[in-house]
C-alpha cells in the first residue's frame, strides 16, 4: 500500500477552506501527545495556551504586540515569496533597521531635539532595512548568487554588528557595563494607544501595512506582476513583466518592512537598543507567511495566532513548567501540517495498492 | 603553532564536509533540502545525548546518524510524498529542528562528556608537522574523508549512482524508463539526513564535549553553500570544506593575536566569505548552471 | 468481426494463421478520476506486421501504450503476451518480456552521454563496456550512427530519436512501440526511419506506430486501430482506406475546410527583420545568424524546420522577450523596434502566440480573466492607474470563448483545467481580439484536436485577409502549405530564402530542414547521403 497524488483539475476552493482548520486540529492532536510525553495534563496545558491569555486584557494586548512585528514582517516576506525570491535574512533587515533607527536616538539623546525624531527614526529605519536587503537581491539579479543563502549569511552579519554598537560605541556609559544603550528619550519613543498599557502605535502602523498589501495584491497591474512572476516566471516574460525588476522591488518593500518593525520594537516595547532586541522575529515570521498562505489576511490572523501561542507559552512555563521551546516545536508542527493539508487543494491523496492485488480483485 | 592550526583547521572543517557530502548526494538526486541547519542540531543533541547517556561516542554517532535521518524523512514524506514546496518544506524543518533540539536540550546543557578519542600510533604520530596530521585525528575526520571518496565512487562509478544522476537531470525520463524516482529521492533524502545528523553530532562530540543551544551557528547554511561552491561535484567540495575551514579558525586566532579589529568583524567574516564566495562563483558561471537540471521541482508520477 | 477484418489484410493473412497475436488487449481500461482515458480497448497485434495507432489528441493512444509498456497501471482488463496473461510491474518487466518503446519527448537525460543514456534504459545485466561495444554494433547494423561520448544536449532531434531507436533494438525487442515518430523528422530523415522499420518488420518483429499523419500511415502500415475518446473505433486495413476515411474515423464527422479569401492583398510591410543575429540566452541555446525578411499586410509567411534550429530563440527575439541591442533589427509597423519591450511592441500593434500554452502562453494555475490581463494590460483598457478592472478582463474572457467556441466549465476557469484544443482557442483568440497588425505565431495547432486546429487556422486566415501580418512558425509542412504564402525553413539559426507555397515541394523543404541550400549539386549529394 502507497500513498499516491493525483492531480486536480483545478484548486479546490472548498479544501481551501478547510485546510487550516483541519491542521489546526492535527497540531492539537499532536500537542496532547506530546503534553502527555512531557507529563503535563494537556488540559490544562491547552487551556494554558490558547484560551487563558484571552481572558485579560494584559495578555490581550501583548499579544497584539508580539504580532505587530510579525506581521509586519510577513506581509514583506510574501511579497517576495509569491515572486519566488526566497528572502530569508528578515531578522538581519530587522536588526539593521533597528541599528539605523537608533543611530538617531542615541545622536540625538539629552538633546532638545524635537518631534521630528521618531518619524526620522522609522524613515531612517526602513530605509536601512531596504538597503540591507538589496544586498541579496542585486546579487541575485547581478549574479545569480543564491539569494536564500546570502541573506541568511547577513543576518549572523548584521546581528554581530549589532553586538559591536552596544558593546563599543554606543554602550550607555551608566550602564554598569551591560551591552545596551540608554533609555531613548520620550521623543525617540513609538506613543502608546491606551496610557499605561502596552499597546503602542506600531500596530496601527502593521494594520496599514495589511490593508495596503491586500489592495497590492488583489486589485493594482503591480501585484499582479508580483504573483505571476513567482507562479509562471516564462508566462510573466511573455507578459511583460521582468522577473528581476520584481525581486529588487520585493526585497527592498520586506527588507523596508521588516527594518521598521525592528526600530518600532526598539523604540516601543524594548525603549532601548541591545542584543537580543529579536527572539527570532524575522524566522518566525517566515512560518507566519506561509501560515497566512502568502495572503495579506491570513497573515494578520497567523500572526495574532503566533502570537497567541508565544503569550500561552509564557503562561504555560510560569503555570506549569512546560519549557519554552514547546512552543517552537508546536510552531514547527504547525506550519508542517498546514503545507501538507494545502497540498490537498491541488492534488487528491489516494491510497494505491501493488498492481498484482487490483489485477486479481478486478479479475 | 602551524600544527595546532592545521588541526583544528581539519577539525572546523570535518562537520560542514559531511553535512555538504550528504547534500551533495541529496541534490544530486534533484531534491533541494534546506532542513540541513535544522537536521543538525537534531543530530548535535541526540548525539550528545546518546554519548551522555552510554558513555559511547560511537553510540552517540549513531544517535546522531539516527535523529538525522528521522527528520529528512519528514522532509521526504512533506516534500517527494506530498509534493509541498521544498523551499518552505527545508525551512520548516530548520524551525522545528531548532525547536526540538531546544526542548531536547534543555536537560543537558551544562553536562560534559569525554570527547572522542584521537588515534595515536606510536612513531608515525610523533613525527613533526604531518604525524598529528595524519595518524592523530579522532574517527569523524578519518570517516569523512572515506565518506566523500565512497560516494565519489558511488555517483561516477556505479550503476545505482547514475540512476540517481539521471534522476537529478530529468525526472520525467527517468520515471518513463521505469525508475522509481521518489523513492530513490526518499533515500538520497535520507542519505543527506544521516550526514546531517553525523555532523551536528560530531560538534558536541569531538569539537567542544558539551551541548548548547544553536551550537551549529549557521553551519547548515554553510554546507548549503559548500555545495554550490562545489559545483556539485565531489572532488570540490573537499577543498571548499577546508577553505572553509581554514578561514574559520584564522579569524579565531586573528582575534587572539590581538589584530586591533574588533573581535565581531573577524567573526563576521566566515559569514561575509561566504556571500563574496557566491557571488564570485556564480558571476564566473554565469553561462550556464551546473545545479541539476531537475533540482528543487516538483515530482508527481501519474500512475 | 475481427477476424473477419483480418481475412480481408492481404499482407499478414496466412501468416497469422494458427498463431496467435503477440500481444492482445481485451477490455483494457484507464480511469482517471472520473475520466475514462481508455474505455475496454481491445486490440491485437501480430508478429511481423506495423500496426498503425491513430487518433486525435486525447483520443487515448499514450495512455494505451503507456499500460501496453507498463508505465501504468490498467484500472480493468487484461493485456495478454503470447497468450499468456500479464501484469506488468513496471517498464523493465516489459522490457524483459520483449516490448520495447521509443517515446514521443524522448526519455532522455540532457547531461548525460549517449551510452550513459542507452546504459540507463537497459537493465544492467553487463558490464559499461560490454554494452558500449554492442551499442556500437547495433548503431551499424542499422545504419543509425552516433557518437557514444557526447552528451545528448550536443545532438539535434534527429540523434536523439536515434539514440532511443537504438536502445529499444539493443534489448532485441520482439515488439517495438514508437510515439509519433517522425513528428521531429525531416521527410527525409522519416524516409530513413521508414527503411529501419521495414527491416524490423521483416526480421519478424511487431511494430506499434503511433501517428496521425495519414499518408505516412497508408504507406507504412499494415493495419490501423482507430481510437476516439478513449474508445476503440475500428480496425481496418489503412492501404485500403483513404486518408480522408481514416480522418472521418478519427474525428467522428467530417472536417471544416479550412477556405483561403479568394482575394487577398498584400499592403505594406508590417514587420520588418533586417539582419537580425543575437547569442543564445540559455545555456543550450541556438544563436540566430544573420536573419532577414519582410512580411506585408494581408500575407502569411510560414517557417519551417526541424524543432531546436532557432525558432523559438527568433521567437524571443521577435516578442521582446529578448532585446536586441540594435533597435533596426526589428521594424514593427515601420519603426524601430529591436530595443522595445515585449509590451511596447504590443503596443505598436503587435501580438504574439507562444508554442507552449501552459507555463508561456498562460499561466497554468490562473484564472483565464488573469490569463486575459496577462497580455491584455498594455493595451486594452483593462488597467486605470495602476488599478485593475476586472469587469474589463472578464469581458476579454467572454469574447474570446463566444467567438472560438472555447469549450469549459464554468465562466472563469483556471488555465491549466481546459483541455489543449480550447486552451489553444482561448490564446488565439485573446490575440486575434485585439486586431493586431502583427501576429506572430509558433506551432499553432501543435498537439489539438481536427476540430480546434481548423478553427484556429481559419482565424488566421480572415486576420490576413483583414489586413494583418502573419508569421506562422511550424513543423508541420501539411499546416504550412494549407495556410501560408511564403515558406522559409530555419536551420541551424539561420533563415533560408523563402519560396513561394506553390513551388515548395515536401523535399524541397526536406532538403533545406536538414541544412542543405537548394543547389543542384549540394541537393544531389544529400540525397545520396
Amino acid at each position: 500500500m502507497q500513498l499516491a497524488l493525483e492531480k486536480r483539475a483545478e484548486r479546490s476552493g472548498t479544501i481551501a477552506l478547510v485546510s487550516p482548520l483541519i491542521a489546526v486540529g492535527l497540531t492539537t492532536a499532536t500537542m496532547i501527545i506530546l503534553f502527555t510525553i512531557l507529563g503535563k495534563n494537556p488540559l490544562l496545558a491547552l487551556h494554558a495556551y490558547f484560551i487563558a491569555p484571552l481572558t485579560d486584557g494584559y495578555s490581550l494586548q501583548e499579544i497584539a504586540v508580539k504580532a505587530t512585528p510579525l506581521v509586519m514582517i510577513a506581509i514583506g516576506l510574501s511579497l517576495c515569496y509569491l515572486a519566488n525570491a526566497w528572502n530569508i535574512g528578515a531578522e538581519g533587515q530587522f536588526l539593521i533597521g533597528a541599528v539605523a533607527g537608533s543611530w538617531i536616538a542615541v545622536k540625538t539623546q539629552g538633546t532638545d531635539a524635537g518631534a521630528w525624531v521618531l518619524p526620522a527614526m522609522l524613515v531612517l529605519a526602513a530605509v536601512a532595512g531596504a538597503l540591507y536587503a538589496l544586498i541579496p537581491a542585486i546579487c541575485k539579479v547581478k549574479f545569480g548568487a543564491s539569494e536564500i543563502l546570502t541573506s541568511l549569511m547577513l543576518v549572523y552579519v548584521a546581528d554581530l554588528f549589532l553586538d559591536y554598537l552596544v558593546r563599543g560605541p554606543w554602550r550607555d556609559p551608566q550602564g554598569f557595563n551591560f551591552p545596551t544603550t540608554a533609555e531613548f528619550d520620550p521623543v525617540a519613543t513609538v506613543p502608546l494607544l491606551i496610557e499605561g498599557g502596552r499597546l503602542h502605535l506600531g500596530s496601527v502602523i502593521a494594520l496599514l501595512v495589511v490593508a495596503a498589501a491586500a489592495i497590492l495584491l488583489g486589485r493594482t497591474i503591480r501585484g499582479f506582476g508580483i504573483r505571476v512572476v513567482g507562479a509562471a516566471p516564462r508566462a510573466a516574460r511573455f507578459g511583460g513583466f521582468k522577473a528581476n525588476q520584481l525581486i529588487i522591488l520585493t526585497f527592498a518593500v520586506s527588507g523596508a518592512l521588516a527594518g521598521l518593525a525592528g526600530i518600532i520594537e526598539v523604540a516601543g516595547p524594548v525603549g532601548h537598543l541591545q542584543p537580543g532586541i529579536s527572539p527570532g522575529y524575522g524566522f518566525t515570521a517566515i512560518m507566519v507567511a506561509f501560515l497566512g498562505r502568502l495572503n495579506p489576511l491570513g497573515i494578520l490572523v497567523a500572526g495574532l495566532f503566533l502570537a497567541l501561542t508565544f503569550i500561552g507559552g509564557e503562561q504555560a512555563q510560569i503555570a506549569m513548567k512546560i519549557p519554552l521551546d514547546v512552543t517552537k516545536v508546536f510552531q514547527g508542527i504547525l506550519l508542517f501540517y498546514v503545507l501538507a493539508c494545502d497540498s490537498l487543494i491541488l492534488y487528491r491523496f489516494k491510497l494505491v495498492f501493488p498492481s498484482r492485488q487490483v489485477a486479481r480483485g478486478d479479475g | 603553532m602551524v600544527e595546532a592550526i592545521i588541526l583544528a583547521v581539519l577539525a572546523a572543517s570535518t562537520p560542514l564536509l559531511i553535512a555538504a557530502t550528504g547534500e551533495l548526494v541529496t541534490e544530486r538526486s534533484g531534491v533541494l533540502n534546506l532542513g540541513v541547519e535544522g537536521m543538525m542540531i537534531v543530530g548535535a543533541v541526540c548525539g550528545f545525548a546518546g554519548a551522555w547517556l552510554t558513555g559511547s561516542i560511537f553510540i552517540g554517532a549513531l544517535f546522531g546518524i539516527v535523529a538525522g535521518t528521522l527528520m529528512s524523512l519528514i522532509f521526504a514524506l512533506m516534500a517527494l510524498g506530498l509534493a509541498v514546496n521544498q523551499v518552505a518544506t527545508g525551512l520548516a524543518l530548520t524551525i522545528l529542528g531548532i525547536g526540538l533540539s531546544g526542548l531536547i536540550g534543555a536537560g543537558f546543557v551544562g553536562e560534559r562528556i569525554t570527547p572522542a578519542m584521537h588515534l595515536h600510533i606510536p612513531v608515525l604520530t610523533d613525527v613533526p608537522l604531518i604525524g598529528r596530521m595524519l595518524f592523530g585525528e579522532d574517527g569523524f575526520v578519518y570517516f569523512s574523508v572515506a565518506l566523500i571518496v565512497g560516494v565519489w565512487w558511488f555517483l561516477y562509478r556505479t550503476r545505482a549512482g547514475l540512476i540517481l544522476r539521471a534522476c537529478g537531470d530529468n525526472h520525467v525520463s527517468a520515471h518513463a524508463l521505469g525508475y522509481p524516482v521518489l523513492r530513490i529521492r526518499t533515500f538520497a533524502v535520507m542519505f543527506g539526513g544521516a550526514c546531517a545528523g553525523l555532523a551536528g553530532a560530531y560538534l558536541p562530540l569531538a569539537y567542544t564535549p558539551f551541548f548548547i543551544p544553536g551550537m551549529t551557528a549557521g553551519r547548515g547554511w554553510i554546507a548549503l553553500a559548500l555545495v554550490v561552491f562545489s559545483s556539485w561535484r565531489p572532488g570540490r567540495l573537499v577543498v571548499g570544506a577546508y577553505l572553509f575551514g581554514a578561514v574559520t579558525i584564522l579569524q579565531l586566532h586573528a582575534q587572539g593575536w590581538g589584530v586591533g579589529i574588533p573581535s565581531q568583524f573577524m567573526s563576521a567574516l566566515p559569514y561575509l566569505a561566504t556571500v563574496i564566495v557566491l557571488v564570485l562563483l556564480s558571476r564566473a558561471r554565469s553561462g550556464g548552471s551546473t545545479a541539476p537540471a531537475a533540482l528543487g521541482t516538483v515530482f508527481v508520477p501519474d500512475r | 468481426m475481427q477476424a473477419h477484418q483480418r481475412t480481408l489484410d492481404p499482407m499478414s493473412n496466412g501468416q497469422h494463421s494458427g498463431d496467435s497475436p503477440l500481444l492482445r488487449t481485451i477490455g483494457l481500461t484507464k480511469r482517471y478520476g472520473g475520466f475514462l482515458a481508455n474505455d475496454s480497448i481491445d486490440v491485437d497485434i501480430w508478429p511481423r506486421e506495423i500496426h498503425a495507432l491513430l487518433g486525435e489528441n486525447g483520443a487515448g493512444k499514450s495512455t494505451l501504450v503507456k499500460a501496453i509498456y507498463g508505465l501504468i497501471q490498467p484500472s480493468a482488463g487484461e493485456i495478454r503476451w503470447q497468450g499468456q496473461r500479464i501484469v506488468l510491474s513496471g517498464p523493465s518487466e516489459a522490457r524483459s518480456l520483449g516490448i520495447g518503446m521509443v517515446f514521443q519527448h524522448f526519455s532522455l537525460f540532457d547531461n548525460l552521454t549517449v551510452a550513459e543514456n542507452v546504459a540507463l534504459g537497459l537493465d544492467g545485466k553487463e558490464s559499461f563496456k560490454d554494452m558500449s561495444a554492442r551499442l556500437e554494433q547495433v548503431s551499424k547494423t542499422y545504419g543509425l550512427p552516433l557518437d557514444p561520448h557526447r552528451e545528448v544536449w550536443q545532438l539535434s532531434v534527429g540523434e536523439r530519436q536515434r539514440i532511443e531507436i537504438v536502445r529499444a533494438l539493443m534489448q532485441d525487442p520482439k515488439f517495438l512501440i514508437l510515439d509519433e515518430p517522425t513528428a521531429v523528422l525531416t521527410p527525409q530523415e522519416a524516409d530513413q526511419l521508414f527503411i529501419v522499420l521495414e527491416r524490423l518488420k521483416a526480421e519478424g518483429r511487431a511494430i506499434l506506430y503511433i501517428s496521425h499523419k495519414l499518408e505516412e500511415v497508408k504507406r507504412l502500415c499494415d493495419t490501423a486501430t482507430i481510437l476516439r475518446g478513449g474508445r476503440k473505433v475500428e480496425t481496418c486495413n489503412p492501404r485500403l482506406e483513404t486518408a480522408a476515411s481514416l480522418a472521418r474515423m478519427m474525428v467522428g464527422g467530417e472536417i471544416k475546410e479550412v477556405k483561403a479569401a479568394s482575394r487577398r492583398k498584400t499592403t505594406v510591410p508590417r514587420l520588418v527583420v533586417d539582419d537580425l543575429s543575437l547569442a543564445p540566452a540559455e545555456a543550450h541555446g541556438v544563436r540566430l545568424e544573420h536573419i532577414s525578411f519582410e512580411l506585408k499586410g494581408g500575407e502569411i509567411f510560414g517557417i519551417a524546420g526541424v524543432a531546436g534550429n532557432g525558432q523559438d530563440e527568433l521567437f524571443a527575439a521577435l516578442s521582446g522577450e529578448r532585446l536586441s541591442k540594435d533597435p533596426g533589427t526589428v521594424l514593427i509597423e515601420g519603426i524601430a523596434a529591436g530595443h522595445l519591450s515585449i509590451t511596447q511592441r504590443r503596443k505598436l500593434g503587435a501580438a504574439f502566440v507562444p508554442e507552449e500554452r501552459l507555463g508561456h502562453g498562460t499561466a497554468p494555475r490562473m484564472k483565464l480573466s488573469e490569463n486575459a490581463l496577462l497580455t491584455g494590460h498594455a493595451a486594452s483598457g483593462m488597467v486605470h492607474h495602476g488599478f485593475i478592472h476586472t469587469a474589463a478582463t472578464l469581458k476579454a474572457v467572454d469574447r474570446a470563448t463566444e467567438a472560438f467556441d472555447v469549450r469549459k466549465a464554468k465562466r472563469d476557469p483556471e488555465a491549466a483545467s481546459l483541455s489543449g484544443g480550447n486552451l489553444q482557442k482561448f490564446i488565439v483568440g485573446r490575440e486575434i481580439l485585439r486586431a493586431p497588425a502583427v501576429l506572430v505565431v509558433s506551432q499553432p495547432t501543435w498537439g489539438v484536436d481536427a476540430g480546434a486546429a481548423a478553427v484556429i487556422r481559419q482565424a488566421l486566415l480572415d486576420l490576413a485577409t483583414a489586413g494583418a501580418a502573419v508569421l506562422v512558425t511550424s513543423q508541420d509542412l501539411d499546416e504550412l502549405a494549407e495556410i501560408a504564402d511564403r515558406i522559409a525553413v530555419m536551420f541551424h539559426g539561420r533563415l533560408s530564402a523563402p519560396l513561394a507555397t506553390s513551388g515548395a515541394t515536401r523535399e524541397k523543404l526536406g532538403l533545406l530542414m536538414g541544412g542543405s541550400s537548394l543547389e543542384p549539386k549540394e541537393a544531389a549529394h544529400a540525397v545520396g547521403a
